[in-house]
């Protein structure tokens, strides 16, 4: 407890703060993990950059952008380059764990309590509720993404065209992710590779 | 006790490789997280083996959702769901370790190459592929229900809170625990 810093003492503007022990690390992203309903992004990046000063806000813009275009879970990624960056590999897993350990047994709790509850009616319906807004949620994170490719190399008809096809081809057709991703995903980069070459031009 | 520990569906050896090996290549098709393979998921968990149906599929996503902690974790529920505590570690090692490898290799190497041509066109050609995912995500989970006009609003009350205002997903997660608690939805 002695480790972390008190309300009262703000972290220094440039100092750049480092946790001292793999301990503080784990810590720290347990920490926000908890506090992340329905998404972690938001509570990694306050608590990570304006709360304890570990990154810059600059920095944790950069690798954010890095880790979207990585597979994987986006604060997943995010975790394993923080956790990296202080203790090597070794902090990459203990940032990865800190992050997944304590909310996996809150979640997992939840669906033993959700298995045996399901029988009752209220509960299926709040259940399906909460699916629909899932949906919800997924569309909201997909459109305000959408902004990011206001700058893609692709262009917006195109942008617009594969993204149509993926959702078709996924959603309604039920087809494999991998033939589509290795398929359209091949056609994709393809234009983009040309495109990026005739702009260079 | 069992149960818990591994499912009801009684796996076979071969039953687990399978599993493992589907969630270690969907972790590497993850690009823009998990939850763009819940879609190729789906297809697999309900259509192929029929371990879960579409309904319990959906609740899985839901209670990732709701609960505390990153989305990610919608996989340790499913794996849970089929093959009890063992599954969720299962699918949970399959879905992360892969791209967690790649993730650090990438990130130390890459650094430096972040504007060359064959990166960009990479990460430019994949982003609208990502958003059609997410979009046949959020269609999966909608169209077990989509026939209720409850849904339709739902669905349009979620999209207005989290675009217009600050509020967090927990708002209209509560808000749709409540009307299907109601029998609003379904």
């Amino acid at each position: 407890m002695s480790a972390q810093p008190g309300p009262a003492a703000p972290p220094a503007r440039n100092a750049q703060a480092a946790p001292a022990t793999h301990r503080e690390l784990f810590g720290a992203f347990t920490r926000l993990a908890l506090q992340g309903f329905g998404g972690v992004l938001p509570v990694a990046q306050h608590e990570l950059v304006e709360r304890l000063g570990w990154v810059e806000r600059e920095e944790f813009l950069r690798l954010l952008s890095i880790a979207q275009v990585l597979p994987g879970p986006n604060v997943v990624n995010l975790a394993l380059m923080i956790g990296d960056r202080f203790f090597g590999w070794r902090g990459a897993l203990t940032a990865l764990l800190g992050m997944l350990l304590a909310p996996s047994v809150v979640v997992l709790t939840l669906a033993v309590a959700a298995m045996q509850l399901r029988e009752l009616p209220w509960v299926a319906g709040a259940l399906r509720g909460m699916a629909v807004v899932a949906a919800g949620l997924v569309a909201s994170t997909a459109i305000r993404l959408a902004s990011a490719l206001r700058g893609n190399v692709l262009g917006t008809p195109l942008n617009a065209l594969l993204g149509a096809l993926t959702l078709l081809a996924v959603g309604v057709l039920h087809w494999p992710l991998v033939g589509v991703a290795l398929g359209l995903g091949c056609v994709a980069v393809a234009a983009a590779w040309r495109r990026l070459g005739a702009a260079a031009r | 006790m069992t149960p818990w520990l591994l499912g009801t569906h009684a796996l076979t050896a071969a039953d687990w490789l399978q599993l493992f090996g589907h969630f270690l290549m969907l972790s590497l098709l993850a690009i823009g997280g998990a939850m763009t393979t819940a879609a190729d998921m789906q297809r697999y968990v309900v259509g192929e083996r029929g371990w879960l149906g579409d309904t319990g599929f959906g609740d899985a996503i839901a209670l990732a959702q709701a609960a505390p902690g990153p989305n990610v974790l919608f996989v340790a529920v499913l794996g849970f769901d089929i093959a009890g505590l063992l599954g969720a570690l299962v699918t949970m090692l399959g879905t992360l370790l892969p791209s967690s490898v790649l993730t650090l290799h990438a990130t130390r190497w890459g650094e430096s190459r972040r504007d060359s041509r064959a990166v960009r066109a990479f990460t430019s050609g994949m982003a609208p592929l990502t958003l059609g995912l997410l979009l046949a995500t959020a269609w999966l989970l909608y169209a077990p229900a989509a026939a209720q006009p409850g849904s339709w609003a739902l669905v349009g009350v979620t999209l207005v809170l989290m675009l217009r205002t600050r509020l967090g997903p927990l708002v209209p997660i509560a808000i749709g625990a409540v009307a299907g608690a109601l029998g609003w939805v379904g």
